[in-house]
């Protein structure tokens, strides 16, 4: 959010330049790399889709999540997807599911939803493995970038106000109400903690997780991993981290398109993001 | 107003399935080029890079207690290699295995489980993880594979451990399993040729008579089986060059991560 305010009209709309040109170029940088971080992903948990908690899979202890199948329904196969015991049938989209061609497959997620869209752990692993260095590198910059131009003091941390505010941001978001006028110049608290939470918690968790899973950088302090209970148990913070990751940029979008999908999209585009200047009311009344 | 709302949401909603078709379907063609694979794979150099830069030669893979083996030991791969030798050989219970050690070495040598028993061995418990993603945790004992090759004595030339194993892999069978790891693993205190798994005789499913353990890598570099070690200066001319059965198949050949 770099402020350029150019002579601004008393009433009507100006174009304000929210989003400066690394920000924008990374953010879209973003979008492609956790897209295809998460589909090459899913592949790769194809490979054995199940979850454990511990230093291992077969500790005793039945796994946390598992999709598979098993025979009946119209297909002759069920998909089955148990969850800390809990059963549900996931024909269609877990377990079994149609590939490109409709006939019915097995697999933990379905073709469309990973790359590649066959199973094809070693390629799956290539392309994971190639974002993911896209996605630290990306985010290293991002972190520098924002801690140089002052974008995380000034338009990021929560200030007095903000944390005043809460509750009230809290009422707008379920309301759907969003700032106009030049209160939507700023991000509010709610939106201010959620990218706060995504950069440095969300993100550096997955990132490090990720490690945590290699054999070999396990081996630069013998036990680290048990800090997060576990290789296996790493393997499912990697996991759970994603579909947050996921159900944020959910969130995010919807927020995006109730409160000016146009504008937003043309902001992260150009930088111009556009301000209605509220008419008072007070000359009515 | 309301009309060109309803168009632009119908043109949004198309361009995002639009732009997820080409998604698939592009990273798809990629996938199966001759150049792409090449570039995502300086993803792959470059972790390796990472990983043997922030390590030692001689870090330790984890260990862990007894209580802490899994109740039974996965077999994964080949449970019982499909071949005359490997079943003559198990009949007899290993009576007549020899390991070949050869190649790049002053003095090529043949070794009885019982010789292998002999040299300086290692007793560990650590955990097997597989490329799919599960792992397992077991007690593994062996001859220390450095005190092998100080007993072959390899020649300065020698870059690399090759693993010959007894098991036949895919519908034909045609082509035996292999690997490779190069010399700072093979000296490694944990790199050992294991005999016995959880205080017994190592079992058929997971490798008897002989299997590699090379702790920070990979369950595919823990090649089951072997017959025969040969110590060479590079892998290209072996098989299809990339030093293993499944790096031949597009796995890294630096299994670290």
């Amino acid at each position: 959010m770099a402020s350029v305010t150019s002579d601004m009209p008393r009433l009507g709309e100006y174009l304000y330049y929210r989003h400066a040109l690394p920000v924008r170029l990374m953010h879209w940088i973003n979008v492609f790399a956790l897209t295809i971080l998460l589909m090459s992903g899913l592949s790769i948990f194809n490979a054995h889709p199940a979850l454990y908690w511990g230093k291992s899979s077969y500790t005793g202890a039945p796994p946390i999540l598992v999709i598979d199948a098993k025979e009946g329904g119209e297909l002759g196969v069920v998909g089955r997807t148990r969850v800390f015991g809990h059963e549900f049938d996931t024909t269609g989209v877990l377990g079994v599911s149609m590939d490109a061609s409709g006939e019915p497959s097995l697999r933990g997620f379905p073709w469309w939803a990973t790359i590649p869209d066959n199973q094809w752990l070693s390629m799956a692993r290539s392309w994971h493995f190639f974002f993911a260095w896209v996605l630290l590198v990306n985010g290293l910059a991002y972190v520098a970038y924002s801690a140089a131009s002052r974008h995380l003091v000034r338009d990021l941390s929560p200030d007095r106000d903000d944390w005043r505010s809460f509750a009230q941001s809290v009422k707008d978001h379920l309301r759907l109400r969003h700032p106009s006028g030049e209160a939507a110049r700023r991000y509010n608290v709610l939106q201010k903690l959620a990218y706060l939470v995504v950069i440095f918690v969300l993100v550096p968790l997955i990132v490090l997780m990720g490690v945590a899973m290699s054999p070999w950088m396990n081996s630069v302090y013998p036990g680290w991993v048990d800090l997060f209970g576990g290789r296996q148990s790493a393997r499912t913070l990697h996991f759970v981290a994603a579909w947050l990751l996921v159900a944020f940029v959910l969130v995010h979008v919807f927020e995006v398109f109730v409160s000016g999908l146009w504008n937003h999209l043309r902001s992260m585009i150009t930088g111009r993001y556009r301000i209605r200047q509220e008419k008072s009311h007070e000359r009515h009344a | 107003m309301n009309g060109t709302h309803e168009a632009r949401r119908r043109f949004l909603s198309r361009a995002v399935v639009a732009a997820g078709t080409l998604l698939v379907a592009g990273c798809e063609r990629l996938s199966r080029s001759e150049w792409f694979p090449k570039v995502l794979g300086a993803g792959e150099t470059a972790s390796a890079a990472v990983a043997r830069a922030v390590t030692s030669r001689k870090s330790m893979a984890q260990e862990f207690a007894e209580s802490e083996r899994s109740p039974t030991f996965r077999s994964n791969g080949t449970a019982a290699p499909d071949s005359d030798t490997y079943r003559g050989l198990a009949a007899g219970g290993f009576a007549e295995y020899r390991l070949e050690v050869g190649g790049l070495v002053a003095q090529p040598a043949r070794f009885s489980l019982a010789e292998l028993r002999a040299l300086p061995s290692r007793t560990q418990i650590t955990r097997h993880d597989c490329v799919e993603g599960w792992s397992a945790i077991a007690k593994w004992k062996g001859a220390r594979l450095a005190a092998v090759l100080e007993a072959v004595r390899p020649k300065p030339e020698a870059r690399f451990a090759v693993f010959y194993c007894a098991d036949p892999m895919g519908e034909e069978g045609a082509d035996l399993y292999y690997e490779s790891i190069d010399l700072e693993d093979a000296y490694h205190p944990q790199t050992v040729l294991a005999y016995e798994m959880n205080d017994a005789a190592l079992p058929i499913a997971n490798g008897a008579p002989l299997r590699l353990r090379v702790e920070r890598q990979l369950g595919y570099k823990h090649a089951k089986y072997v017959m025969r070690i040969e110590l060479v200066e590079s892998f290209a001319q072996i098989a299809g060059g990339k030093g293993g059965y499944w790096e031949d198949r597009g796995y890294q050949w630096f299994a670290g991560i």
